[in-house]
Formats: C-alpha cells, sequence, structure tokens
C-alpha cells in the first residue's frame, strides 16, 4: 500500500463532494478496494510525456432558436412540481 | 422472455419499407425511446420515461425497423458482466451459467438467443466488444465520431459509442450503416472521410459502396499486426483459438507480423481514471428534482440530493463516482487526470504507428473466456484489469470489431480487429473471412 492510501475520513470527505451518503460499511469496503485502485493508478508515473498532435478544429452551429420540449413534457417526470416548475428541497 | 435479456419489453413498429424492414432490434437501455422507459439499468431511473428518441432509434424506425426490447445492461454502462444490473444479471445464451459479458450484455444475448435479429449496445471501453465475444456474436465498436450519441444517457463522452451487434458481420455492417453519419445534435459527429487504405487488394466497388458491401470476406494481401503486449497474460486456450483464427485468415491470403504497443502497459488504469472521471461530472445530473428517483428524505437541499443518490445509485456507479471525483479534486487532479491523457496521447501515437506499417491489428478480444456467474463481484480491480485488450482502441478514438474466433473448452472466443480512423470498411470485410 503507498504511503498516500486514502483514510475512511478522505473517502467520506469525498462522498459529501460527489453529494452521495454512504453507510459505514460502504466507508470501509470502499476505503480498502480505493487503497487497492489508486495504488494501480499511481503506475501511471511511468508515462512519458507525449507531444499531442491532433488538428483541434471548433465546430460552431448558428446561433438561432431552435424547437425544444414542451413544458409539459419536461416536466412529466419530476417527482414534483409546481405552477409549471420542478420543485427541489430548501436549498439551505 | 428468458435469460433475464430485456429489461422492458415493447413492440415499437417502425416505417413498412426501409433496408431494416421486418428486422427485429433490441436496444441497449441507456438508450432513449419516447414513451417507453430507459433505466439504465438502475433504479435511479427505474420509472423514468424519456420524452423524444435517440437519433439512433430515429434511423432505426425510419429504415423499418421494430425494436423488440430495452436490453439489461451493467448499471449506467459500468462493467464488463452485466451483473451490476439493479434488474438482476443477465444469462449467458451460448454459455448458460456463465456472465454475457458487459456493459451490453443484454443486447448481445438478445441476439445470441434469437430474441432479436440484431442489436444496439454502446461501447465506452469495450461494452460491445466484450459481451460480443462472450456470446458468440459480432460486435462493432465505431470510430469516435461516426455514430451521434444524442440521446445516448452519458457516462464517459470522449470514450463512447452506439453500435450494433448481429450474429453476422453483414448484418451488423447494415445496421451500421443506418445509424452512422453526421447528426446536428452531435456537434462530435462528422463525414467519415475516404478510407485510402481499405482496398488492400485491388478489387474495386466496394469501398464506395455501403458498409454491408465490404462484407466480402476477401483478405487476400490483407496486412495484420499483432500487438504482442496483447497476448501477454492472456489465457492459453484463448490464445491457441485465436492463433487458429490468424492460421484460417493466413490460408485465404492474408499475412500477419507482429509489432509492439509499450504504451498500452498503462492503457487501462488511464482509461479508468479519464472514465471516472467523466462519470462524476455526467452523473451529477441525477438529483431526483427533474427527474428519477427522489429520496423521501427531510432536510435541506444537499443532504436530499446525497440520500437520493444513495438509494438510486449501485455499488459500482458509487465506487466510480467517488473515485472519479478524487481523481479530479485539488491536490490530485495532475497526478491522475493529466496523466492520464497523457497516456492517451501515447496510446493514440503507438497506433497511428502500429497502422501505418499494417492494414489491420489483431488480438482475443477478451484475454479470458466468459467469467462463470457470480465469480468476479468482490474484487472491482480484476474485473477492470480484464479489459486490458478493449480499451485502448476508445482512448485512441478507433474502430474495432468482434467476431467469433471458436470456442475453448466449450467457451466462445472472440477475436478483435482493430483498423484507422473511419475504417469500418477493412475491419468488416477482415472479420467477414472468419465467418
Amino acid at each position: 500500500m503507498s504511503d498516500d492510501a486514502v483514510s475512511p475520513e478522505e473517502v467520506r470527505h469525498v462522498a459529501e463532494l460527489a453529494r452521495v451518503d454512504l453507510a459505514d460499511d460502504e466507508v470501509d469496503r470502499f476505503t480498502r478496494q480505493f487503497a487497492d485502485i489508486l495504488e494501480y493508478f499511481e503506475t501511471l508515473d511511468e508515462v512519458p510525456e507525449v507531444d499531442r498532435e491532433a488538428d483541434l478544429t471548433n465546430v460552431m452551429r448558428p446561433d438561432e432558436g431552435r424547437d425544444s420540449l414542451e413544458r409539459d413534457e419536461a416536466l412529466e417526470n419530476a417527482p414534483e412540481t409546481e405552477d409549471g416548475y420542478f420543485k427541489g428541497p430548501n436549498v439551505s | 422472455m428468458s435469460n433475464d435479456i430485456f429489461i422492458t419489453e415493447t413492440t415499437i413498429e417502425g416505417g413498412d419499407d426501409g433496408s431494416l424492414a421486418g428486422t427485429t432490434v433490441a436496444v441497449k437501455d441507456n438508450i432513449s425511446t419516447e414513451g417507453v422507459r430507459t433505466t439504465c439499468g438502475s433504479r435511479m431511473l427505474e420509472e423514468y420515461v424519456p420524452p423524444y428518441d435517440a437519433t439512433v432509434v430515429s434511423r432505426l424506425k425510419e429504415a423499418g425497423a421494430t425494436i423488440v426490447g430495452k436490453s439489461n445492461m451493467d448499471e449506467f454502462g459500468m462493467g464488463t458482466t452485466t451483473e451490476t444490473s439493479f434488474f438482476g444479471p443477465t444469462d449467458n445464451p451460448a454459455a448458460p451459467g456463465h456472465v454475457p459479458g458487459g456493459s451490453s450484455g443484454g443486447s448481445a444475448a438478445a441476439v445470441a438467443a434469437g430474441e432479436a435479429d440484431v442489436a444496439l449496445g454502446s461501447d465506452t471501453g469495450g461494452s460491445i466488444r466484450c459481451p460480443a465475444a462472450f456470446c458468440g456474436v459480432v460486435g462493432i465498436k465505431p470510430s469516435y465520431g461516426l455514430v451521434s450519441r444524442y440521446g445516448l444517457v452519458a457516462y464517459g463522452n470522449s470514450l463512447e459509442q452506439i453500435g450494433p451487434f448481429a450474429n453476422t458481420v453483414e448484418d451488423a455492417a447494415s445496421l451500421l450503416d443506418v445509424i452512422a453519419g453526421p447528426d446536428e445534435h452531435d456537434a462530435t459527429t462528422r463525414e467519415p472521410p475516404y478510407d485510402e487504405g481499405a482496398d488492400w487488394s485491388d478489387s474495386d466497388g466496394e469501398i464506395d459502396g455501403t458498409y454491408a458491401d465490404a462484407a466480402t470476406g476477401d483478405v487476400d494481401g490483407l496486412s495484420i499486426g499483432v500487438p504482442t503486449e496483447l497476448l501477454e497474460g492472456a489465457d492459453e486456450g484463448v490464445v491457441e483459438t485465436f492463433w487458429d483464427a490468424i492460421a484460417d485468415l493466413e490460408d485465404q491470403g492474408a499475412e500477419y507480423h507482429e509489432v509492439s504497443l509499450p504504451s498500452v502497459e498503462h492503457a487501462v488504469e488511464a482509461y479508468y481514471v479519464i472514465a471516472m472521471s467523466e462519470a462524476s461530472s455526467n452523473l451529477a445530473r441525477f438529483d431526483g428534482v427533474r427527474y428519477g428517483h427522489s429520496a423521501d428524505a427531510d432536510g435541506n437541499w444537499n443532504e436530499t440530493f446525497a440520500r437520493t443518490r444513495k438509494e438510486g445509485f449501485g455499488d459500482e456507479v458509487k465506487r466510480r463516482i467517488l473515485l472519479g471525483t478524487y481523481a479530479l479534486s485539488a491536490g490530485y487532479h495532475d497526478k491522475y487526470y493529466k496523466k492520464a491523457q497523457d497516456a492517451r496521447a501515447w496510446v493514440k501515437q503507438d497506433f497511428d504507428d502500429a497502422l501505418s506499417e499494417a492494414d489491420v491489428l489483431a488480438s482475443p478480444t477478451m484475454p479470458v473466456p466468459p467469467f462463470e456467474l457470480g465469480e468476479s463481484l468482490d474484487d472491482p480491480l480484476q474485473m477492470y484489469l480484464a479489459d486490458a485488450n478493449t480499451v485502448p482502441v476508445n482512448l485512441a478514438d478507433l474502430p474495432a470489431i468482434s467476431v467469433p474466433a471458436g470456442e475453448t473448452d466449450g467457451l466462445p472466443v472472440g477475436l478483435q480487429f482493430v483498423g484507422p480512423a473511419f475504417g469500418e470498411r477493412r475491419l468488416i470485410r477482415a472479420a467477414s473471412a472468419l465467418e
């Protein structure tokens, strides 16, 4: 295991950043698995710097109004709506 | 229904005429179908009904195809076995008791079991080729930009493409003919350029025709590069079957030489860093407010959001979102993501070099025969390593085809051909020689 293998606290912190609640047993299991997986990812250190020769081209379309979903269609999968708007939980 | 192939059975009739009139198609359940639920194999989208069709689905309907079901898959396309689906695993019709491969396992199984004539899957790191190999059918991962991703529920945008499954190379090519081509809804699509190298044996007429026309079975003069790195560590029976197929092609006038792709040793880790990073961003849209599962939780936005995602996502999806978030977080971006992009550039360069001296590259599609159901769920890293032969192709944006090459101990083995960008015709032609 490498020196900077993840701790359970780090797993909880990342889960908080990603907005995914974890049960305690998930934290334990992910902590063990992440140690192996991240150690494996560290072999990327052996990769040389490579010049990228790709020709990049911007692809633009005319900035014009186009058909989009009707309001009812956009709302039809929402668990809660009110007056034609999505209704979510309080932000604070 | 047998083998848990479909998440939703349906009948969506296409038009009366067209190249696919009378043809039944299974569509992977991460491809949007208007009015028919599209779950991505996830509890998160268990009840989601898209209000529009993916471009490939519109094209299927216009071509007269009848869609018979939305096929089972690893949740959000994340897996190599179709065992991470919220709706349960699919059995492999070609090898009962074994996994069908993933993540498009339901689509490959539908074709193998005769539940559909052809099928659509999506391939982010091998998700068409792996199940094609494990189920003994043909699967094509198109060049990046050939097929529209509009209406495909995104997982790893820079890597994934929709592609066909069929029992024969020609049928897979016919389905590719229907779905390929530019789409105003997907700015990464483009008109495929002319493939100068497609006509290696001077026979004429084929290269301007359809993809299906390219399935001539003529490999006289074909030059095949075999990357030695993709045979190392592979199962002995798989390697034997592979060399038998190469010998068969030699008998038909092809020649092979070994090539080295040193970069592929790092392709798997680069692939997973990039795919997980893109996944962590793409799956941020599942907040349970506009669509999808919504937790019955008290609390503010963040608390409700986090509870919704805890309930809606399975283990593999959570694992990838968290690892992707970690890889992109302050302090780690250069260590993981930037290096993975360097590795990606290196892989592209290696393939360009190898393909400058060969018409196509060939390897076993999967280094192992199909796993037994339940065999591999506990060790994610081992599962990731099984993708060693397929992920380099996605990193390099290239096309590849998996075609049945024979069996080892009664289990299907696939052979993978890789070609230059937009070189689908030469892959179709080479693969058709093995039928």
